[in-house]
């Protein structure tokens, strides 16, 4: 950043400008188009690639179990990939969640287009286990849904320019979910619901911590899985994400995130969720995320905590 | 008259080439209209064109108290993180041809000069403003992500503690607009 390069070159005649200089010295009036043709293959020679792979490491988020870029359970403002604003970056992860009942996987794919648009797309398997057959589902019965987001970038970057401005995007999150007849009957409204978003995200360099505010509009039971809306509401409520983490290396990051959820169905209630993380970018490209998960009620079976462990590759 | 025309044309042809330059003969620097700077003979800095000094040049004010100029080591410290900093910069190849052809030498002795000054470590900032000393460098978003990381290996390197790493950054992030031209 502070680089002074403070005067221009005391010699700026390139070696390939030097050999145009003397390939023209018997024809001198062919120099100005030998120049340009310098000047179009350096242009050729210098073209950026289309992935630059040149973000900061971690400032892509680590991806949500909505398959959002942000913390892992709370969507932040960053925008998947390791690309900058000159390219596109792209990114793919698989989570596993260990619960006291229920096991869960998800993973999925986003897109990054200039640091200022995500695209991005996760499908989540929801194992009933042993809780299928007491409510009639049938042992192992898995709750599937897919979940199709877009994410822009408004303003502010989340560790550049002014502390006081955070990087805030808004996004929207499509969600289908898979078992349309079964969340139906255990009350749900709609088997497609679509969230909306807003997040501000900013690292506090002078504290090492990192901040994130997000306000989502849902009707979403237990994330979709139990479909949208209920008895007790039908429509979409303001609900809460945040996120506190602390840097403790550039490659090392520790946190706490909290979300609140509506309750909507009227047979199962549904809690608010909060996880402790810890992650780690392993390389440039590969960020491991450990995690304590607690989600709370799940259809009736309360107390639905456990480990989190999520793999994200990202270029 | 195909053949009288092509007599006319060898008759057109010089009956002597003219003698050929000497490559060596040339000098190339005035074909070119270069005008040749010479590094001031004390300093071995290259001369700049006129600027205003000013400490505000810096584009940060300093940190109050003398912890963060103990956590960079005092101006040896810091001198030898900005030397260590250049050297991974010049090598990097993602950045490295950005420093070619430019004065390291006043490059270093400003870039020190600046970082004392921010950490408060005692030295005036006599350098040119972000803005100017940056100016068609043609810099991008992920050069300026590549430095910083640069930064940050020279301040590992160097022992200089996480938090006041993460300090030091925190005063220069916010010139991100001035550095970054595309």
């Amino acid at each position: 950043m502070p680089a002074h390069l403070a005067h221009k070159a005391p010699d700026p005649i390139s070696p390939r400008q030097r050999q145009v200089g003397r390939a023209c010295r018997s024809s001198r009036s062919l120099a100005p188009f030998a120049a340009i043709a310098a000047l179009a293959l350096t242009s050729a020679a210098h073209a950026e690639p289309l992935m630059d792979g040149g973000k900061l490491v971690l400032t892509n988020g680590i991806s949500t179990v909505e398959g959002a870029s942000g913390g892992g359970l709370a969507t932040w403002a960053t925008i998947a990939g390791m690309e900058t604003d000159r390219g596109i970056g792209i990114s793919a992860h698989v989570t596993g969640i260990e619960l006291a009942d229920y096991g869960w996987q998800s993973h999925g794919l986003s897109v990054g287009i200039r640091d200022r648009v995500e695209l991005s797309w996760a499908r989540q398997n929801f194992d009933t286990r042993n809780v299928g057959a007491a409510l009639g589902l049938g042992k192992g019965f898995r709750f599937n849904q897919d979940i199709f987001g877009a994410k822009l970038r408004l303003v502010g970057d989340t560790v550049y320019g002014s502390p006081w401005l955070p990087q805030i995007s808004v996004g929207v999150q499509h969600k289908r979910s898979l078992d349309g007849a079964i969340v139906k009957a255990v009350g749900a409204a709609a088997a497609d619901g679509t969230d909306f978003t807003a997040s501000a995200t900013k690292l506090v360099l002078s504290k090492s911590v990192l901040i994130n505010a997000t306000a989502r509009l849902t009707n979403a039971n237990q994330f979709g899985l139990l479909g949208f809306g209920g008895p007790n509401q039908t429509g979409r409520t303001v609900q809460f994400e945040g996120s506190l983490a602390w840097m403790l290396t550039p490659r090392l990051v520790v946190g706490g995130e909290y979300r609140t959820r509506p309750s909507n169905l009227a047979i199962a209630r549904e809690d608010d969720a909060h996880d402790l993380f810890v992650a780690w970018a392993v390389t440039r490209n590969a960020t491991l995320t450990a995690a304590y998960a607690d989600v709370g009620s799940v259809a009736t079976f309360d107390g639905q905590r456990g480990g989190l462990v999520s793999l994200q590759f990202a270029f | 008259m195909p053949f009288s025309l092509a007599l006319a044309l060898l008759a057109a042809q010089p009956v002597v080439d003219a003698p050929p330059e000497d490559p060596a003969a040339v000098d190339w620097e005035k074909e070119f209209g270069i005008e040749k700077k010479v590094r001031d003979p004390v300093t071995g800095e290259f001369p700049v064109d006129p600027y205003a000094q000013d400490p505000a040049n810096a584009g940060a004010r300093p940190f109050a108290g003398d912890g963060m100029a103990r956590a960079f080591g005092g101006q040896d410290g810091i001198r030898s993180i900005v030397d260590r900093l250049v050297d991974l910069n010049v090598k990097d190849p993602r950045i490295a041809d950005i420093f070619r052809n430019q004065d390291t030498v006043r490059l270093r002795r400003t870039l020190f000069e600046q970082i004392c000054f921010i950490v408060g470590a005692g030295c005036s900032y006599t350098g040119r403003d972000m803005k100017s000393s940056h100016k068609d460098l043609g810099t991008t978003r992920a050069d300026l992500n590549a430095l910083v990381e640069n930064l940050q290996q020279a301040m590992r390197e160097h022992k200089v503690p996480f938090a006041a790493q993460n300090r030091l950054l925190s005063r220069l992030a916010p010139m991100d607009k001035d550095v970054v031209e595309r």
